[in-house]
């Protein structure tokens, strides 16, 4: 470890983990599900402020048409994934925890995949707030899992200049494979992506990252690029959490985000690989974002596999399509080392949601669930790729010394990846202690 | 969907690296079992007898405290065998049996249970052990048996069954009488240092010398202490650091007079060198946990060692290097933490 890292030339940052990567849905092709009978909506599915509903109960609406718009500049717009009616603004379970609002669709059985519902134009032709102005009326935030919205994050702020776009193609989350897919299936769709966001931002070059178990879709990425060299692909270690902005910065700029800061600081905007294909290929047609690949996988999946959901699928749906089995079982939102675990099957997809995985009970955690003291094996210190001290943290959070962790200890460094839970042999839940901490300062501040 | 599952319901991640605490133990003990048959081997009943008699005592000491402070049975954590048997193999293998019972007692009331039990003692507690029966019991601790001595699968060594509370005899006749060559009672690191004889690099290697019962074969140690470092188990740079401080210490002392001082080899493989440095000094809980802290504990606890050994009193000196290691910790750890991704350089 470290050593061998010196020689090897590979493009990555220092620490982080190598969990079992599960990714044997790689291979399987992105496919449609049906439609559900019923789609829920969540007004908050992205970061910022709740979506404003432009529906009413009962209301016909058609697939595409814009359903929910934008509160201001820090929130995006919603549009019917389906045709059919709208049953209500309701209070539905979503994948955050707390439920919330949402508009329920309920789905006409004979409504079809086209998109009635469009405003195409010449992208070319925009200047670039025009061309921010039709990111944000797509609804497009993150879909990597952050779900933060992408007009945003291309805007640049005036006191920044930026002069790179890296695309995130690292998919460093074990099970999750639609990213990959999205990369081997629509490189043209992600080229445009990529140009529109280099004019939308005015960064004269693009590196996208790619771990590199995932060399087919360097390969195909490489036959795609434009002339001219502006955009690169840089294959990248496979290691965990590689996809976190800050350390793909490092990786393929060996630039650093100053602690607290943004990546602009570095003069880097990121956007994930998904996110951009996606705009890609909404953009021209003037469509919104109203269903995105996810990964259902997992032991307890019988038909695992990449497929193309509408937004507000329930998850019940989409088992009741690929099957599961398992008596104890857990779900998950998105990558097991992030992903929210839900307990409600009405729980549906949403913007933010990259996967769904299934966990048996075997697999949830072989070991016993026991905690230990902290034998200051120094496991996490080697894991934590923010180079925090989990070890120290831990003890603090067990005193409840929760102000002195941010102070003294950087706390808010922290971005919650979990490899230091991970990794620890005594079973102590760091990451979780963490996030108490964090949360509770974050209450004692307000 | 037949019927219904249990939904789980916790927080991310949902993924672990397997292995924990138990299993980790386990192993140290696991890479202990062939010096432990090594030093029975050399030693015959005496150190099987010792082993048995500081391990059993470890553990109820243990489950004593255990009772005195209302908390579960931690004997299935393994600490407390680990400590018992490094113990006894830090002791001279004719060591009274009631002695080393005293030294068990006091590793783990001293070493352990007084600062709350695992994970939290500040210091290797089978040291802590060895250090209060050096102090209690000054020349019991510096009574050396000869290795394979004749008739050790058969009687003990005269002072293993002292009685309690009394000082071991005096055993120089019975050393003559089992001995074929003369045997002058010392270790090599005694030799060296009162006579200055030393010891054939290769008998230190492989063990036919004299020492406590564990530390003779530097050979075994190395690779006892190799199978852990490949399992993970044991943070090598910790051994290695300690050997690389002990030896370029003692290099510079060589090379400044090469008559009076000993040479790096013999240094690293003379005394409780190797079992210090691949079992003790690696004790994950007295050792820092920054990267840089575990460089500048392991360096200090080599050059510690070799000052002791060449300027003090005593023979030996890995003991206390090792002990002033483990209490340098906290302020080592203070001192070195780590920078932050992303903390600018300057302003630290």
């Amino acid at each position: 470890m470290g050593l061998f890292d010196l020689f090897s030339g590979l493009k990555t940052f220092a620490h982080g983990i190598h969990p079992p990567y599960h990714k044997d849905t790689a291979d399987k092709p992105i496919r449609r599900l049906p439609f559900p009978a019923q789609l829920v909506l969540p007004l908050d599915q992205h970061i910022g402020k709740p979506a404003i509903p432009l529906v009413k109960k009962g209301q016909e609406v058609v697939r595409g048409e814009p359903i929910a718009k934008a509160d201001g500049a820090f929130s995006v717009p919603l549009h019917a994934p389906a045709t059919g009616r709208v049953r209500g603004i309701e209070l539905m379970p979503t994948p955050k925890g707390p439920k919330s609002d949402a508009i329920v669709i309920d789905v006409y059985d004979g409504s079809t995949q086209e998109v009635l519902w469009k405003q195409p134009r010449e992208m070319s032709e925009l200047s670039p707030t025009e061309a921010i102005q039709a990111i944000q009326d797509t609804g497009m935030v993150g879909l990597g899992g952050a779900a933060f919205p992408s007009h945003l994050k291309l805007t640049i702020p005036e006191d920044k200049t930026v002069d790179t776009l890296v695309i995130n193609g690292c998919e460093c989350e074990p099970y999750l494979t639609c990213d990959h897919r999205v990369m081997l299936e629509h490189p043209q769709a992600l080229m445009r992506g990529i140009r529109y966001a280099m004019r939308a931002t005015g960064t004269s070059q693009a590196i996208i990252g790619v771990e590199d178990n995932k060399m087919d879709a360097v390969e195909i990425l490489r036959d795609h690029l434009p002339k001219g060299g502006s955009i690169k692909v840089e294959s990248v270690e496979t290691k965990y959490p590689q996809g976190s902005e800050k350390m793909l910065i490092k990786s393929v700029l060996n630039r650093e985000v100053p602690a607290g800061g943004l990546p602009a600081d570095v003069g880097v905007v990121v956007n994930n690989v998904g996110t951009l294909a996606g705009l890609g290929r909404l953009l021209p047609e003037g469509e919104g974002l109203i269903e995105r690949v996810i990964t259902v996988a997992g032991p307890g999946i019988v038909k695992p596999g990449n497929y193309l959901v509408p937004l507000g699928t329930p998850i019940r749906h989409i088992l009741e399509q690929v099957g599961y089995e398992g008596s104890r079982t857990e779900f998950i939102l998105g990558g097991p080392m992030m992903g929210p675990a839900v307990s409600a099957m009405d729980t549906p997809i949403t913007k933010g949601t990259s996967g769904l995985l299934v966990l048996n009970e075997p697999s949830i955690e072989e070991e016993s669930h026991k905690i230990w003291p902290c034998i200051r094996c120094a496991r996490c210190v080697k894991a934590c790729p923010m180079h925090l001290n989990p070890s120290i943290l831990g003890q603090m959070a067990a005193k409840r010394k929760y102000e002195e962790m941010a102070e003294d200890y950087h706390l808010n460094d922290c971005f919650e990846c979990g490899c230091c839970s991970y990794v620890c042999p005594s079973n102590i839940p760091l990451v979780q202690y963490f996030r108490i901490a964090k949360a509770i300062n974050r209450e004692q501040a307000a | 969907m037949s019927k219904k599952p249990t939904i789980e319901l916790r927080t991310s991640p949902h993924a672990h690296a397997g292995g924990d605490v138990v299993r980790i133990m386990r192993n140290v003990v696991y890479a202990m079992l062939p010096i432990c048959a090594f030093t029975i081997w050399q030693f015959g009943l005496s150190a099987l007898a010792l082993l048995i008699v500081v391990t059993a005592t470890c553990m109820a000491s243990e489950r004593l405290f255990n009772r005195l402070s209302s908390q579960p049975s931690s004997l299935g954590d393994w600490s407390a065998a680990i400590t018992g048997i490094l113990l006894a193999l830090t002791l001279p293998p004719g060591f009274p049996l009631w002695m080393g019972a005293v030294a068990a007692f006091a590793a783990v009331a001293l070493g352990k249970a007084l600062f709350g039990g695992l994970g939290m003692n500040a210091m290797n507690p089978a040291l802590i052990g060895r250090a209060f029966v050096q102090a209690a019991f000054p020349v019991a601790i510096t009574t050396w048996t000869p290795a394979f001595f004749e008739g050790r699968f058969t009687s003990f060594v005269p002072t293993t069954l002292t009685p309690p509370f009394l000082q071991p005899p005096v055993i120089s006749d019975w050393v003559t009488s089992v001995t074929v060559d003369a045997f002058s009672g010392a270790t090599p690191l005694a030799l060296q240092k009162f006579e200055g004889v030393q010891m054939d690099t290769l008998d230190m290697l492989l063990g036919t010398t004299a020492g406590s019962a564990g530390e003779t074969s530097a050979l075994l140690i190395l690779i006892c202490g190799l199978y852990l470092a490949a399992r993970r188990m044991l943070d090598w740079r910790i051994p290695v650091l300690v050997m690389l401080g002990a030896a370029v210490t003692a290099g510079i002392f060589f090379l400044i007079d090469p008559v009076k001082y000993p040479d790096p080899l013999f240094v690293l493989l003379s005394g409780g060198l190797m079992l210090g440095a691949w079992f003790m000094a690696s004790d994950m809980v007295g050792s820092p946990v920054t990267p840089l802290g575990v460089v500048i504990y392991a360096l200090m606890i080599g050059v510690l060692t070799v000052i002791i050994r060449l300027f003090g009193g005593l023979t030996e000196g890995v003991m206390y290097a090792i002990l002033l290691g483990n209490a340098a910790t906290p302020l080592i750890d203070q001192l070195t933490q780590p920078r932050v991704f992303g903390e600018q350089r300057a302003g630290k």
